[in-house]
């Protein structure tokens, strides 16, 4: 672990020039992720700029009906408040799904979204990892790769996206509020996060020194009917193999409106336009939310590993459609 | 439960282990925490290949960091003898034979500083070729002179090609077990200290004596110049029952600072590669009945993994050669020998991953049969050991079936896979069956004191790794000393007490307890015959020796168990979940109704990862575990474990030692992942023959 600085800056604005004249430097929220990664020596900040202090930690109600949420409120705070569990319950189910509950108390919300992919390569300084070091070749394309993407990857990475919250964040339309050396701007979830491309090392379309103050989540009549569905190899403490985020809007037994994301599937969270758009305005069936789920999934590229997920993509999909949709058995 | 028990009553009664107080507080003190004055710090440096010489080392720049002491390596590092342990005799040269091979270390005043400053050793490597595919189809495969605990690695019983190629039903199908690592919660750790050529080692071990016995060697000193304090373990499992080369470096190390202790205790990814794990097995099994059901051929042929380095051969064939009654028996063992680390015993070698497989495939052959698997077990039950031609000491089998069935509800259990389900979830149940054989070690001594004022102390250099040593040893002594357990003060877990065999293959009760009865016995003798029946004012004290036990030669002795298992399947998403488990065992007289139930729940619940969790995924490429951690290698949480009805069986046994006991620590983890697989079997109508069983091997 390469020995680093420790600071606190008075305000966000002092945080932001903190790390202005620091391009080997990093803010720390929770550190639930960064320290393991520097313990492992992929991570090697020279500095690390402590902002927990500097952002909220309040969940307030908009003017405009939805939720504004600071980003340093924990995730334990944040599953478990009153509002997102009856009006956004599929948050508040991803966040109980994530890691312990002593992570969960200790991870914030604007440092959820920035986790770094578990990719063994990843992790391992001793193997080649585009992601983590640029040009170096990816292990996993043919190495183990059974938790790795089946959408969206290049030749340059395979890696996926780790985190469940902003699988729900995703398909709930979130916002993201950042301050950054070039100001203050609003960035939907879909937008933040990056496919690995020929950049693989950019896991977003952050800058440098660009800081999540706050989140943001629309108000959308229909999240109260939405949930989050994981799977995983172990009953608690693991990551997806593939998980569905989804909000539903029936009438009359037809689809008025739905939100749906993949998480364990991508290098993003997964917003899976394709079956909203091939579910709105159709009557709710089984058969509807598999043809529609087998749209979006036509596009797999699955690896030597994990051609499993496309099945179980497309079930877990079904499942919790059908679920939300009242059709479920 | 610590209420007194009275004289000669403690055997079997529910006694909480003494030394749960110091252990709930933090107070008892592991190898990594003893306090020393001005202790240094370790931070080894691991091979990044896999096979191949290390070309050059430069160490000038961590041997510049503030608070590095000095920088070990094949350079400097005083030399071995030569003791033929390729595994043990580190930094003699540069040659590397597996990944993460120790290829020096990093000593500093400081953890931190030593770990740092181990990053900025520059380390060049003569690359060779890796070979490190395990495959069964390899041409070099070869027959190893003896497996693990001496056994031959081949046998055969009559005729078993021709009794199958005659056979109205006929089985053949090939399992797979995957690389598992031990991983006890605490990591191997180690205090060296030299003083004026004796080296005193404080050390996380399953056997202080087998430590002394194995690093005394290597440094040229006789064994008594080597001491070894190990009160507490913090778990085992079989890969600290001879040291790896963890202890080696330590003591390497310490030879540079000499006078000042080394500490060093390994990271979790550090075991998983230098503390040993399971081999891989694949295992064909053949099986041939009669139209009724009887079996007519047994046949387990095994293809294993060893590291070129060191072999190591586990029995995994073993069990299938005493297991069912069968005229014609054949085993036999085959090794792959690769650049990789060195496999070792974990919980059960052999029978673990050897009973996965004959335990699946008779849950097969009983469906081919069209027979209950209870039944079809009962009704191949052996009346002898067919290896041996021994009688069983005892053999409770049969009765841990039947009482196992009754507990869990077996009767009336429709045979049809898929036929129950509940919502999305398809539920079946699935029985297996369980063997461990009644090991006995030798070396074992012991000395026992008693006080005028009626109490007693009892040295033996034994070990407690978690399994509750510290209290059953201390019924066993009370019981023959004919006083209360509160009477007798344990000491354990030093070479400064006389000699023991370790913690392994389920032998420490067999073995220590053994010779605590016999040490008790000449002490009372002592005190009758020289002092009249009473203890006389500056007390008196006896030692014996472990006696030999007439009925080896006479019977063959094992304790078996029975596994009921409820396995729930999402029909959607492949998951399982075992909602409950029936385990009942037959091993002799239980010493502590506690300590037992605790010994059986961990090996079931090893089972139950075993089923679906544990697998370590090896990187042929690179020859190393890539999935090194507890984020990746999956043990269960408590989530995933179901409610346990653990129970045994009454069973007299006074063949197998004075006690009448047999060894639990490792019956538990045998046959219970099979017990999984044939539920997940009933569920599902898939059969997975690959462990573990995983969402993507049940998905479609």
């Amino acid at each position: 672990m390469k020995p680093y600085r420790y600071e606190r800056a008075e305000d966000i604005s002092g945080a932001i020039s903190a790390l202005a004249d620091e391009p080997e430097g990093a803010f720390l929220g929770g550190g639930t992720n960064i320290v393991d990664l520097m313990k492992l020596g992929v991570s090697t900040p020279d500095v690390l700029v402590d902002v927990r202090r500097l952002m909220s930690d309040d969940i307030e109600e908009t003017e405009d009906g939805g939720v504004r949420i600071g980003a340093a409120v924990p995730n334990s705070d944040l599953a478990a408040d009153p509002t997102i569990r009856t009006r956004y319950p599929a948050l508040s189910e991803a966040l109980l799904s994530g890691a312990s509950g002593q992570l969960r108390n200790m991870a914030t919300t604007g440092g959820n979204f920035l986790q770094r992919t578990r990719c063994v390569y990843f992790q391992d300084t001793t193997t080649p990892c585009n992601k983590r070091e640029p040009g170096s070749g990816c292990s996993a394309l043919d190495g183990y790769n059974k938790n790795h993407a089946i959408l969206g990857s290049s030749e340059h990475c395979v890696a996926t996206h780790p985190s469940d919250m902003a699988v729900a964040m995703a398909a709930l339309d979130a916002f993201v509020v950042t301050h950054g050396p070039n100001g203050e701007r609003r960035i939907p979830i879909e937008e933040l996060h990056r496919l690995p491309g020929d950049e693989p090392e950019r896991d977003t379309i952050l800058e440098h020194g660009e800081l999540i103050t706050a989140v943001e989540l629309p108000p959308m009549g229909f999240s109260s009917n939405s949930k989050y569905r994981k799977v995983r190899e172990r009953a608690s403490y693991a990551f997806a193999l593939v998980s569905v985020a989804a909000a539903m809007d029936v009438e009359d037994g037809v689809v008025r409106d739905v939100r749906v994301a993949l998480g364990g599937v991508a290098h993003k969270p997964w917003r899976a336009t394709k079956v909203e758009e091939a579910l709105r305005g159709e009557p709710v069936s089984e058969e509807n939310f598999r043809a529609a789920a087998e749209i979006e999934l036509s596009e797999a590229e699955p690896l030597s590993e994990n051609a499993y997920k496309v099945p179980l993509a497309r079930n877990v999909m079904v499942r919790t459609l059908s679920d939300l949709s009242g059709e479920g058995r | 439960m610590t209420a007194t028990q009275a004289p000669g009553k403690s055997v079997g009664a529910p006694i909480s282990r003494v030394e749960g107080h110091l252990k709930v507080r933090g107070a008892a003190t592991y190898a990594y925490e003893h306090r020393l004055d001005e202790p240094a710090y370790l931070h080894p440096l691991q091979s990044t290949i896999a096979n191949g010489r290390v070309a050059k080392i430069d160490a000038s720049r961590a041997e510049a960091e503030p608070g590095v002491v000095a920088v070990l390596t094949h350079e400097n590092a005083p030399k071995l003898e030569a003791v033929g342990d390729a595994e043990l005799e580190i930094l003699q040269n540069g040659e590397v034979g597996f990944r993460g091979q120790f290829i020096g270390a990093v000593i500093a005043d400081t953890f931190e500083a030593a770990r740092y400053a181990a990053g900025l050793v520059e380390i060049e490597y003569e690359e060779r070729e890796t070979d490190a595919d395990f495959r069964p189809d390899r041409d070099d495969l070869y027959t190893p002179e003896q497996l693990n605990a001496g056994f031959e690695p081949d046998t055969s019983v009559g005729d078993v090609d021709g009794a199958l190629a005659s056979a109205a039903v006929k089985f053949d199908a090939t399992y797979t077990t995957p690389r598992e690592h031990n991983n006890p919660m605490e990591p191997h750790s180690s205090i060296a200290v030299w003083d004026e050529g004796e080296l005193t080692l404080y050390e996380s071990t399953q056997g202080v004596y087998w430590t002394q016995n194995t690093i005394a060697p290597l440094f040229g000193l006789d064994a008594e110049k080597v001491h070894v304090i190990s009160p507490h373990v913090g778990g085992g499992f079989g890969s600290k029952g001879l040291p790896h080369a963890n202890v080696v470096l330590a003591a390497l190390a310490a030879m540079l600072v000499e006078g000042r202790p080394v500490k060093f205790a390994l990271t979790r990814h550090m075991m998983f590669s230098v503390a040993g794990y399971r081999t891989p097995t694949i295992q064909r099994i053949r099986l041939g009945a009669d139209a009724e059901g009887k079996l007519s051929a047994i046949c387990n042929d095994v293809v294993e993994q060893t590291s070129k380095i060191k072999e190591f051969a586990e029995q995994t064939g073993t069990s299938a050669r005493m297991m069912y009654d069968s005229s014609n028996i054949q085993t036999t063992h085959l090794l792959a020998a690769l650049d990789v680390a060195v496999p070792s015993w974990l919980r059960a070698p052999g029978e673990a991953p050897g009973m996965f497989a004959l335990e699946s495939a008779m849950d097969e052959m009983a469906i081919e049969c069209d027979l209950d698997p209870v039944e079809f077990r009962i009704m191949n039950e052996p009346e002898k050991d067919l290896e041996s031609g021994l009688p069983f000491s005892s053999r409770g089998l049969v009765a841990c079936l039947r009482e196992g069935a009754e507990r869990f509800g077996w009767d009336g259990r429709n045979p049809t896979p898929r036929s129950e389900r509940d919502g999305r979830w398809l539920v079946g149940t699935g029985v297996a069956s369980s063997v461990y054989p009644v090991f006995s070690m030798g070396g074992n001594a012991a000395t026992i004191r008693a006080d005028s004022d009626g109490k007693y102390v009892v040295e033996i250099g034994a070990a407690d790794i978690g399994t509750g040593t510290w209290t059953t040893l201390g019924q066993i002594a009370a019981d023959e000393l004919g006083v209360s357990f509160e009477d007798v003060e344990m000491k354990i877990g030093d070479t400064k007490f006389p000699n023991a065999s370790g913690a392994g293959g389920s032998s420490g009760i067999t073995s220590w307890g053994s010779t605590l009865v016999e040490a008790a016995r000449s002490l009372r003798e002592k005190i009758e015959a020289e002092h009249g029946g009473n203890i006389p004012d500056e007390g008196v004290e006896a030692s014996a020796k472990m006696p030999k036990n007439p009925h080896r030669k006479e019977y063959a002795m094992y304790a078996f168990g029975a596994h009921f298992v409820e396995a729930r399947v999402d029909e959607d998403t492949g998951e399982v979940r075992v909602p409950r488990m029936t385990s009942v065992f037959a091993a002799g007289r239980i010493i502590n109704a506690k300590t037992a139930r605790s010994q059986f729940m961990g090996g079931m619940v090893m089972g139950l990862s075993a089923a679906l969790h544990e697998e370590s995924v090896l990187d042929t490429r690179f020859g190393h575990v890539v999935n090194h951690d507890f984020a990746e290698y999956h043990i269960p949480t408590n989530a995933d474990v179901g409610e346990l009805d653990i129970s045994w069986i009454e069973e007299d046994d006074p063949y197998v030692n004075p006690m009448g006991s047999k060894g639990i620590g490792e019956i538990g983890i045998v046959g219970s992942a099979a017990a999984v697989a044939n539920a997940v079997y009933h569920a599902t109508g898939t059969r997975v023959r690959e462990l573990p069983i995983t969402p993507d091997k049940l998905i479609s």
